[in-house]
């Protein structure tokens, strides 16, 4: 690791401040991608500003159906609530299923949805739901927020301050572990929200999560896993690596789908 | 069996220390004035080198130091040498590169190491290594053994033209041929054995510590074998003469073979301390581990099994290709010809056996021992073709095998090994019986009622233990003698040290050494101390690996203490004024039998350190040394049954039962036997599923962290159903035949018969992930 000076922030907009003093300097929520990175010298940020002890930062609020998650909540809170888990159950499972327990007591879905790792889990789950990334000074829908591998919509200096999302009808989660690192080979979140059903693909799309609009159609006039059956998955947009060429996830992206959908019942 | 003597469920006397972090591992030691290294890495496979420009790292904060292969050259540092001469059929000698500690003029693996940097932090030491520039020009690279044979491939060692090291055989060519060509059947096959990393919990570490008042050096590493190091450190590589070189491994946190072979890093700290004048401390990171401890297996080999027409085996052919990677590792040349080619007989009896090994420089991390060392790569390419032939032929996989079983000992195969003891059939039939295989079909069609595809294998192994004698294996090519020594050292009170020349990385040495003290005596378990892994502590000894410490190291101790017993009998007579014959040693006692007269241990080992009475012309004290040479290799055998159940859908293999029925001989101590077996099988489980190294056509590792090495972890694994049929070895005073390794030797063939005969064809290959899986199912539609 390289030298770096560590800063607690106390507020957002301490932390907004900090960032803009120190250009080279990065937020650090859980560390478990950021300080990762760093050990391994592929990172060097002058500074860290440290999230995790702003008040505001940390929690799950749930008002009627209408769910806030700040920024800083690490991923065994979110698996752990129970106030989530009466009105959207899936995105309880998806967090409880990210990494190992340190990880999950660490690691953050603010720091997760910056990173947004093409393998991650939380970026299927928000944009299978249709959330809002709230940041320091403006909403994003998350239809337009995963930009692309390892690529948002933040702008320089910007931070992640919650999401939000209203609970859907019904959702379901299933997540196919890469053997090594557990991170998602693929993983599919389906969900039957007000605006209409969504299905996101993480883990297996060669720009990052997807959504897969002829799953979409198909549930949206048969919720059920058979419905899935005749859509095609293209194969040709999808990633190939040394552990999942594009033809298998091709075939994962469907599976998992369907196994999405029976969990969401 | 006492409470704590053989045979008991003793709890490890270690594992104090190591649940509650006490460990002291060769990177928890540090000394006054210590710095830190960093090596300056090859980013490249295979390159030349040109300028090695250290000046900018030099001026660096809290640098002190950056050594060069030139220096260390000029010091007269010699270069790393394989331990084992292998000649090829032609009678020519392995062809050896050169490997130089520290690279001179061409790197030829990526992690290669060419400088070090020793700084005051380690961060320091990793900023200058960033800076230290070097000129390279990149030459063509191949990491694949058979492409390294093909012609025009890159010369990665002038000395070995075409990149062969050797081309070895075994066996009668002749008889074999002759065999196949009158043979009712023969079954043909090609075997891959992919390539590992041992992945030991520990990463590598050593500090060097020259001491020039003394001229004296001290170094601390992460060995499975430091009086080995010691001698290859003085007598190759000229560090400094042994009397002046103590080397202390420490607590060591697995090795798994990884762990046996002295690499460039300890030699260079050792010669750095002495150039800087400050004692140098390197650790490895994980994926420096990965870039360069030695890996394991990479094997290719072709296969022609003939058979009469009462499926009786008249003879096996092998052509084996062994990656060995870019230098020749300590004992690299061994693995793949006697510690694997000699097992091929498995546990049949086989006419004529015929097996030709070449072996070739990669671009790639040297390939060593691996947990097993060539009996895997010999069982699974066995068990693979003995299933297969059974699958042709039409009968059982059972019924095969026993067809063919060896059943009347000695046995001697004609490559090479005798077979003392065994009871084949044995652990077959209860494994089978464990495993319900009468109920398989009815398991497999609820399966198949669920849509899964289920499937059963089997393999039967034998392999080859304490590798010995010591005049055998000199004549086969080794550096060494494969003895072991022990010294028992009972104190003026009766309390023991033994001192012992195996060493302890996990395995329990320290409760299951004392176990047989205790059980001896009879004296308490907490009396007895075991001393191991300083060469100025113990007198001598070859290390632990090949599951040697139990057949090998512990017969040293009971020849150490048949000869303190027989002293302290001596004593105990003569203050009985008894015979020494009627002395009995039971319970912390020695009793004059048929008698109630006896005096307590402690005042034996008193009397025989005040001296004020002993047996005229007895020299004082209680404290023996032996140096045990077996007569022969142990041969543990056993029978394992994987059964598993895939989603067609994904081609996720689950491992529904697991049994294994093992013949270690007599036991020790069976919870620590368990967990051996445990380990081992958890390590075939990755190979069989899970791991693989792999390099891209660059030679750069593309599994260089666990992001993308797949290790086994707890869910990987079913619970296993244990038992063993224990037939005695009658070539060790103890009995003892080894455990060590069994579990990584018999378990990947059981599995991937088990896969296979679930998708209904054999084309799969290790490890066999959930993609190769459902391709496989896939092709088979
Ligand atoms: C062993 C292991 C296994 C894992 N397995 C999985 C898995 O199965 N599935 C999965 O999805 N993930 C997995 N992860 C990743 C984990 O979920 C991390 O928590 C996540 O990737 C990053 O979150 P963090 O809070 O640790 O962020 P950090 O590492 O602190 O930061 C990551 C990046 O986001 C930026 N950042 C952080 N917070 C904000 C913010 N509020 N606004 C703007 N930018 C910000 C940082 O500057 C940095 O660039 C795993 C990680 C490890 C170490």
């Amino acid at each position: 690791m390289y030298a770096t000076s560590y800063h607690r922030a106390s507020s957002v907009e301490d932390a907004v401040k900090l960032k803009s003093a120190n250009e080279e300097g990065k937020y650090l929520s859980g560390g478990m991608t950021l300080i990762a990175t760093m050990k391994q010298r592929l990172a060097a940020p002058s500074d860290l500003i440290d999230l995790r002890h702003i008040p505001v930062l940390r929690g799950i609020s749930i008002d009627g159906r209408k769910v806030t998650i700040g920024a800083a909540t690490p991923h065994a809170d979110v698996a752990a609530s129970r106030e989530l888990a009466a009105i959207c159950p899936a995105i309880c499972k998806l967090a409880g299923h990210i990494g190992d327990p340190h990880v999950r007591h660490m690691g953050t879905i603010g720091g997760s949805i910056a990173n947004n790792d093409p393998a991650a889990d939380y970026p299927a789950g928000l944009l299978g739901l249709g959330a809002t990334i709230v940041t320091d000074r403006r909403s994003i829908r998350a239809d337009d927020f995963f930009t692309g591998l390892f690529d948002t919509a933040l702008e320089e200096g910007e931070m992640v301050t919650s999401v939000t999302f209203e609970a859907p009808e019904k959702a379901g989660y299933a997540k196919f572990n890469n053997p090594a690192s557990r991170f998602a080979m693929t993983g599919v979140f389906v969900a039957k929200t007000a605006g209409g059903v969504r299905v996101a693909v993480t883990g297996a799309g060669s720009s990052g999560v997807f959504r897969h609009p002829g799953f979409e159609q198909a549930l949206a006039s048969n919720w059920s896993a058979d419905a899935l059956g005749s859509v095609a998955v293209d194969a040709s947009n999808l990633m190939s690596d040394m552990h999942a060429n594009a033809e298998y996830r091709a075939n994962l992206v469907k599976v998992m789908a369907k196994r999405a959908v029976i969990s969401a019942g | 069996m006492g409470v704590e003597g053989i045979g008991a469920r003793v709890t490890r006397k270690e594992d104090k220390r190591f649940l509650t972090g006490k460990g002291r591992y060769t990177d928890d030691m540090t000394v006054p004035g210590m710095k830190y290294a960093c090596f300056v890495r090859s980013p490249y496979a295979h390159a030349k080198i040109g300028d090695i420009d250290a000046t900018a790292a030099k001026a660096m904060p809290g640098v002190i130091d950056v050594l060069d292969g030139k220096q260390l050259q000029a010091d007269g540092i010699g270069n790393l040498i394989c331990g084992w001469m292998i000649h090829s059929k032609d009678g020519s000698p392995m062809k050896m590169g050169a490997w130089h500690p520290l690279a001179v003029d061409t790197v030829r693996y990526v992690g290669d190491a060419i400088a070090i940097v020793v700084a005051d932090s380690s961060g320091e030491a990793r900023d200058a290594a960033e800076a230290v520039v070097i000129d390279y020009e990149q030459l063509p690279v191949v990491t694949e053994a058979v492409a390294a044979l093909a012609s025009g491939a890159p010369q990665i060692h002038p000395e070995a033209p075409g990149n062969l090291i050797f081309d070895w055989q075994i066996g009668e060519p002749d008889a074999v041929d002759e065999a196949i060509a009158a043979a009712a059947h023969v079954t043909e096959i090609e075997i891959l054995n992919n390539r590992l990393s041992p992945n030991p919990m520990e990463p590598r570490a050593t500090l060097g510590i020259y001491d020039t008042a003394e001229d004296h050096y001290t170094c601390y590493t992460t060995s499975q074998n430091p009086h080995v190091a010691r001698l290859v450190m003085s007598a190759f590589y000229n560090v400094a003469p042994e009397n002046k070189l103590r080397v202390i491994a420490p607590d060591v946190g697995g090795g798994f073979g990884s762990k046996i072979y002295i690499y460039p890093e300890e030699i260079i700290c050792l010669w750095a301390s002495k150039k800087t004048g400050v004692p140098v401390k390197w650790t490895s990171d994980r994926t420096e581990a990965f870039l360069t401890d030695a890996h394991g297996r990479d094997h290719a080999s072709k296969v022609k099994m003939a058979f009469d027409a009462n499926n009786h085996i008249t003879a096996l052919k092998v052509d084996t290709i062994a990656n060995l990677g870019a230098y020749m590792s300590l004992f690299s040349s061994a693995v793949p010809t006697y510690l694997y080619a000699t097992l091929l007989s498995g546990q049949y009896t086989i006419p004529a056996i015929h097996a030709n090994v070449r072996t070739v420089y990669t671009n790639t991390v040297p390939v060593d021992a691996y947990r097993g060392a060539g009996r895997p790569e010999a069982t699974y390419l066995l068990e693979r073709t003995i299933e297969t032939a059974a699958r042709e032929l039409g009968v059982s996989p059972a019924e095969l095998r026993r067809t063919n079983f060896i059943r009347s000992f000695p046995y001697q195969t004609p490559v090479i090994m005798n077979y003392d003891a065994g009871d084949y059939e044995a652990s077959l039939n209860a494994a089978m019986q464990a495993a319900d295989w009468a109920g398989f079909a009815a398991r497999r069609s609820q399966s198949e009622a669920r849509g899964k595809k289920r499937g059963i294998g089997m393999s039967c192994y034998i392999e080859a233990c304490g590798i010995a004698p010591s005049a055998a294996v000199g004549s086969l090519g080794a550096g060494v003698g494969l003895w072991e020594s022990a010294e028992v050292r009972v104190n003026a009170v009766g309390t023991i040290e033994v001192l012992t020349g195996s060493h302890s990385h996990g395995q329990g040495h320290e409760t299951t050494f004392a176990q047989l003290v205790a059980g001896r005596l009879g004296v308490p378990i907490e009396s007895i101390s075991i001393v191991h892994g300083d060469t100025d502590k113990v007198q001598m000894g070859m290390g632990t690996y090949g599951s040697r410490s139990g057949a090998v190291g512990m017969s040293a101790v009971v020849k150490a203490l048949d000869k303190v017993e027989a002293k302290a009998k001596k004593i105990a007579a003569h203050l009985m004024e008894a015979s020494e014959e009627d002395i009995v040693i039971e319970n912390g006692e020695l009793k004059v039998a048929g008698t109630d007269k006896s005096v307590p241990w402690f005042q034996v080992a008193l009397a025989s350190y005040t001296a004020h009475n002993l047996p005229s012309g007895m020299e004082p004290g209680l404290k023996e040394t032996a140096f045990y040479d077996p007569s022969n290799f142990t041969f543990p055998a056993g029978c394992y049954i994987a059964e598993v159940e895939i989603d067609p859908d994904t081609g996720e293999t689950d491992i529904v039962q697991f049994v294994a029925a093992d013949d270690f001989g007599n036991i020790i101590n069976p919870m620590i036997v368990e967990g051996q077996v445990h380990g081992g099988i958890a390590q075939g489980i990755g190979q069989a599923l899970l791991e693989n190294v792999q390099y891209d056509a660059n030679g750069q590792l593309l599994t260089a962290s666990y992001m993308d090495y797949a290790m086994p972890r707890a869910d990987d694994l079913p619970s296993f159903t244990l038992s063993h049929q224990n037939t005695p070895c009658p070539s060790n005073p103890l009995g003892i035949k080894g455990c060590g390794e069994a579990g990584a030797i018999g378990s990947p063939p059981a599995l991937i018969n088990a896969i296979t005969d679930a998708i209904g064809h054999n084309k799969l290959t290790m490890p066999a992930t959930p993609m190769k899986v459902w391709q496989a199912l896939h092709a088979a539609h």
